[in-house]
């Protein structure tokens, strides 16, 4: 195997692979000056200079790499944000079909209300998951609808409430409030609810997704990442990024359409996949 | 978050104090910063690359004017090159949709979830009002969840016809039974929506091609949405590639992406960027606009 001396030249490189796979430019900087620490002029092959690269991503990605927590409250009150067309309500049929399949009675109520036919495409997903669906007429009232959502499923004594959400870009306030409502319309229920507020990242974003996250978290208390369409050529680089940021747990990755293709998020296959480095 | 680039390089010129012609080197100093903001704002990687190149060339030599800082000076160039890359030389083309021989047919192609629906629905609308013409919609997309009843839905909102849902149809037989209705019911236009696909899809990719193969788009647009990001070049380069698309509209740009993938897809295809979305109601369109991209891609 050809080994190279590890110099200026070749940190660059490692740098654009990172920059391409969009981890942003103070990031990727950030991760090939930890690689170059102490190793500059030793002589290295392009595989262990890639298995370098993909340990220090892992090791970034290792404390951010959590499952959704569960709690014994009933409901588990799972809502469901982002902006749109990120993944949201396919991710809510997988992960719905995934709970019921670990034994949990599951209810979703269908709380985007504003966007055509949002409500029959949740609608299907429920009958794929086998999971009842909660609705309300297109155009009422978001939060009253979670309000509801949430008497039903404490009567029927479900495991796990799912709200699905409008997608909103984090620039427009008067959505992002309308979104700070249906959270607080549901405190006034549980005050520990929701338990969990899940924000959809779709992979094929750039830089813009650190606003999204950053604005989510102040006006809906995001607790936790999911990362779709990563069977696409995306690498979701920017979730290192994210990690480095604000340290929020990524629950689980989207890897395609079907109601089985939600995994959970694993540090060293993401980061081996970033780098192309080439496993077993 | 992001320092604009006269930011950027108000700091590397002040450390400069020389006058007269840009010398080669602060040329190079200043278009590091430049390489840098482009990336902020999502160019992609071999796109930003050749960019700043061409700009290098450009720059060195040129002579500062007086009025201005060598700092200045560049963001200028920087901008212009930007924009007479953005703009392709076709301006004229910009908003305008080849419609003539009807029924004209339009295939909307792109990822999932990228808005070809939505801008579907708000091309009909604005051919409607703003030309007369009379559309038809037909949704090819026989696999997401209801995504043929959102069509219709959206065709309802904006009194646009759609080609009625029959179960169980392949998107060529949609395609063609389209044209069919299209030409018996005397539509100027008619607009194929598709299924959201991976441009790595194999199956998906050589669906979309029958359909064109089928009816022979007068259009056919990539729709790209704004805040993508690295990923820009490959998915126009492969669409282009493999369909030939005849134009872009990028989406989701009332967000605060920078959007610079729209400088990705326009140096990669060289076709022309049409319109943008600037929100999810059926009227918030509008025509490309080279110069004010420019100046968000650069955070000016
Ligand atoms: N390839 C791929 N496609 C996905 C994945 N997750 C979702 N999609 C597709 O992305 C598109 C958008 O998904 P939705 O679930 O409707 O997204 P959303 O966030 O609910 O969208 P809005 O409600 O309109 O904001 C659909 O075509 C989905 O099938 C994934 O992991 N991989
Ligand atoms: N803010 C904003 N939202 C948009 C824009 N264009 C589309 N959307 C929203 O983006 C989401 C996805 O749009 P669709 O039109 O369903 O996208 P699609 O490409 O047809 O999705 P698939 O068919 O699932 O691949 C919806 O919530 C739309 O309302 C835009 O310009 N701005
Ligand atoms: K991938
Ligand atoms: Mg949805
Ligand atoms: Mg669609």
């Amino acid at each position: 195997e050809v080994k190279r001396e590890l110099d200026d030249d070749m940190l660059e490189q490692l740098e654009e692979l990172l920059i391409a796979s969009d981890m942003g430019v103070d990031t990727a900087l950030r991760v090939t000056a930890n690689i170059a620490e102490g190793r500059m002029g030793r002589r290295v092959s392009s595989r262990e200079i890639k298995e370098m690269l993909a340990a220090e991503v892992a090791r970034i990605m290792d404390t951010v790499a959590r499952p959704m927590p569960l709690y014994p409250s009933k409901p588990q009150v799972v809502l469901v944000v982002g902006v749109n067309g990120s993944g949201k309500t396919t991710t809510i049929g997988k992960l719905a079909s995934q709970f019921r399949a670990a034994g949990k009675s599951v209810v979703i109520a269908a709380g985007d209300t504003f966007r055509a036919a949002a409500v029959e495409q949740l609608q299907v997903w429920g009958e794929r998951a086998g999971v009842p669906v909660l609705t309300a007429p297109e155009g009422s009232d978001p939060a009253s609808l979670a309000f509801d959502a949430m008497t039903k499923a404490e009567a029927d004594g479900a495991d796990l409430l799912m709200i699905d959400t409008a997608g909103r870009l984090q620039n427009r306030q008067d959505l992002m409030e309308e979104l700070a409502k249906i959270v607080r319309v549901i405190r006034k229920k549980d005050p520990d609810a929701p338990h969990n507020t899940l924000l959809v990242l779709d992979a094929t974003t750039g830089q813009n997704a650190i606003s999204q996250v950053e604005t989510f978290q102040k006006l809906a208390d995001v607790s936790g990442l999911v990362m779709t369409k990563l069977d696409g050529t995306a690498k979701g680089g920017i979730l290192v990024s994210l990690a480095d940021k604000f340290g929020l747990p990524i629950h689980a990755i989207g890897v395609g359409e079907q109601i089985d293709d939600l995994q959970p998020f694993d540090p060293e296959e993401f980061a081996a996949a970033l780098t192309g480095l080439e496993t077993s | 978050m992001f320092e604009n680039l006269s930011e950027r390089l108000s700091g590397v010129f002040d450390r400069l104090t020389k006058q007269g012609a840009l010398s080669e080197d602060d040329v190079k100093t200043a278009l590091r910063e430049v390489r840098v903001a482009l990336l902020e704002a999502d160019v992609s990687l071999p796109v930003a690359r050749d960019f700043v190149k061409a700009v290098q060339e450009k720059a060195t030599g040129q002579a500062v004017t007086k009025s201005v800082t060598p700092g200045q000076q560049v963001v200028k160039i920087v901008h212009d090159e930007l924009k007479s890359v953005l703009a392709g030389g076709d301006e004229a083309d910009l908003g305008t949709l080849k419609i003539d021989n009807p029924p004209a047919p339009i295939l909307m192609v792109g990822l999932q979830g990228s808005g070809k629906t939505t801008t579907t629905g708000k091309l009909a609308k604005r051919l409607t009002e703003k030309e007369g013409k009379r559309v038809l919609m037909a949704s090819l997309d026989i696999y997401r969840p209801a995504a043929m009843q959102q069509l219709q839905v959206l065709g309802t909102q904006i009194g646009v016809d759609t080609l009625p849902i029959v179960a169980g149809e392949s998107a060529v037989q949609i395609a063609k039974r389209a044209k069919q209705q299209a030409t018996l019911g005397g539509y100027d236009v008619y607009m194929l929506d598709t299924a959201g696909r991976l441009q790595i899809d194999e199956v998906l990719m050589k669906e979309v091609e029958d359909v064109r193969d089928a009816v022979n788009p007068r259009e056919t647009l990539l729709v790209v949405d704004g805040l993508t990001g690295q990923v820009a070049v490959e998915v126009a380069e492969e669409f282009d590639g493999k369909i030939g698309i005849s134009g872009v509209v990028l989406t989701r740009m009332d967000g605060d992406g920078r959007g610079g993938a729209a400088l990705s897809m326009r140096a990669v295809t060289g076709k022309p960027i049409k319109f943008v979305g600037l929100g999810e109601k059926m009227d918030a369109l509008e025509t490309f606009d080279p110069d004010r991209i420019a100046g968000r891609i650069l955070g000016m």
